[in-house]
């Protein structure tokens, strides 16, 4: 068939549009995940050589789910040594109502399923993070392995053992109890922000920025934002939405690092800035509001300043305030009187940071002793920030970053 | 579905949950259907490992490996799925001071 035959590209768009839903509710009826992806190409195979004869159905997703459930069951019974097991198996997916498949609730129900399974907390951090890509995102494994600079079989391998960790610890198929929502939901939020920021900030590599990750994380936290518009899944996607929108003023074109202050504010993505602000307000006040909230909140006040002196660092004070009161962990402290340094004078955030690390807290932190010497470096304590740049060089990884520190220490010795 | 839950403490944390408590949850997990057995077990000084090699059986001190935490007893417990394994593992009172380990139980296929 050629690929410029229209039934052709029908199939095909349908396939980007579908299949992850076609999927998800494949694994619910067939309650494994490979047997699943299988009847999912089956389906499709399937789509490719009946609907140029018999024309495109009215309902693709059904037609879908209901061809690849039968390939499933014919699979099954062709193997012919199946047990009473798989005969029952059998006979429950073919008593399954079918309308259960033509309705819209049941469907989205069952995506989210599929994202709560792939974050669930019984699987490793890497795992999760490798499963909900491949399932969820539909990304190869060849993809994550590159965008992750991990060697396609070790990805391959985490995701097989994922999967068969579901099968044979029987990690449910559900989305989780209201009770048992919050941490739940956390587990998931994680996934979603270590994507993004694997993509927006990689920890090593040349690359400021590795921009298909961060725009994965995007569109995965917009699909959770459909369907379960909690408070936290909407300060997420704000969060991630205006950090991006500062993706063309973050480097320069020989890729040098600029910070936030330093930004040519004219480059910062205006609609991806008012999608975010707007996410903000309806997160901002339920009582469910929580770290990515207030986080998202921070970074739409600096996206509504004209410019870093003209920030409203009162109010982004004492929206770290109300996040540490949340979580009251040391890099929270540190971003706190940077803040506190832009409102108070350099000398005011310079004695909190002090005392951040003189409780042994951050003390690897490469940010910690970069924001030290910042501080140093405008009250003129050369020395001072010229040990603390060089602390900080020692513990990135990260190539843009060191050459900006070394930039800092040159301007030092002039 | 079959779970065995493991519970691991360190040597000197073995007595820090009195064994009413422990007593208590095992009638509660028996009532409710959940428990199949349950045992705490002696410490690991009294463990020996048996190896049967070439036919022959050695013996030796100890448990097979030396680690922090020590099994210090098991519950086997019924439950629909990993999430209601993990619910009845939390409620085992060692837990607050060790862990619990939930492994499914395999199906031995002769």
């Amino acid at each position: 068939m050629e690929a410029t035959d229209p039934i052709h590209e029908t199939v095909n768009a349908v396939y980007l549009s579908e299949s992850r839903r076609v999927l998800a509710t494949l694994i619910r009826l067939l309650g494994d995940f490979d047997a699943a992806e299988e009847a999912l190409h089956d389906a499709f195979r399937a789509a490719l050589e009946q609907w140029p004869r018999e024309g495109v159905p009215a309902n693709p997703r059904a037609w879908l789910v209901s061809a690849g459930r039968f390939k499933a069951i014919d699979g099954m019974r062709r193997r012919k040594r199946f047990d009473p097991l798989d005969e029952e198996a059998a006979a429950n997916i073919a008593v399954e109502d079918p309308a259960a498949w033509a309705d819209q609730e049941p469907v989205e129900d069952d995506r989210l399923r599929l994202i709560f399974t792939c974050c669930h907390p019984a699987l490793s951090p890497d795992a999760q993070v490798a499963l909900t890509l491949r399932e969820v995102c539909a990304l190869t494994t060849e993809e994550i392995a590159q965008a992750f600079l991990t060697p396609a079989p070790t990805l391959a391998q985490r995701i097989v053992r994922a999967k068969a960790k579901i099968r044979d610890a029987h990690i449910p198929y559900e989305v989780p109890a209201r009770t048992d929502l919050p941490g739940r939901l956390d587990a998931v939020l994680r996934v979603i922000y270590l994507v993004f920021n694997e993509g927006y900030a990689a920890s090593s590599g040349a690359e400021v920025t590795r921009h298909d990750l961060s725009g994965e994380a995007i569109r995965l936290a917009r699909l959770l934002v459909a369907l379960l518009p909690e408070p936290e899944a909407l300060g997420i996607l704000a969060l991630m939405l205006l950090h991006d929108s500062r993706r063309a003023a973050r480097a320069s074109a020989s890729g040098e690092l600029i910070l936030l202050d330093e930004q040519d504010r004219s480059l910062w993505n205006r609609e991806q800035i008012a999608e975010g602000t707007r996410l903000v307000e309806r997160a901002l006040p339920s009582r469910d509001a929580g770290p990515y909230a207030i986080q998202a909140a921070i970074a739409a006040v600096h996206a509504e300043a004209p410019t870093a002196d003209g920030t409203d660092w009162a109010e982004i004070v004492g929206l770290y305030d109300v996040l540490a009161r949340m979580d009251p962990s040391p890099v929270i402290g540190l971003n706190r009187a940077v803040a506190v340094a832009m409102r108070d004078g350099p000398a005011a955030g310079l004695v909190l940071i002090d005392a951040i690390l003189g409780r042994g807290d951050l003390a690897d932190y490469r940010l910690a002793h970069a924001a030290r010497a910042d501080l140093c470096r405008r009250l003129g304590r050369t020395a001072d920030a010229r040990t603390s740049y060089e602390r900080a060089l020692t513990l990135t990884k990260q190539e843009p970053e060191r050459r900006f520190i070394e930039r800092r220490l040159a301007e030092l010795s002039k | 579905m079959k779970y065995l839950c493991l519970v691991y403490m360190e040597a000197e944390k073995l007595h820090a949950v009195p064994d009413r408590e422990c007593v208590n949850c095992g009638v509660g997990l028996r009532d409710s259907g959940v428990l199949i057995a349950a045992e705490a077990l002696q410490p690991v000084e009294t463990a020996t490992t048996v190896r049967v090699r070439n036919g022959k059986v050695s013996i030796t001190d100890g448990p097979f490996a030396e680690t922090k935490e020590q099994l210090a007893g098991f519950y086997l417990v019924e439950a629909r799925d990993l999430n209601e394994a993990v619910l009845v593992a939390s409620k085992i009172p060692p837990a607050r001071e060790g862990s619990v380990e939930v492994r499914p139980v395999r199906e031995l296929n002769p």
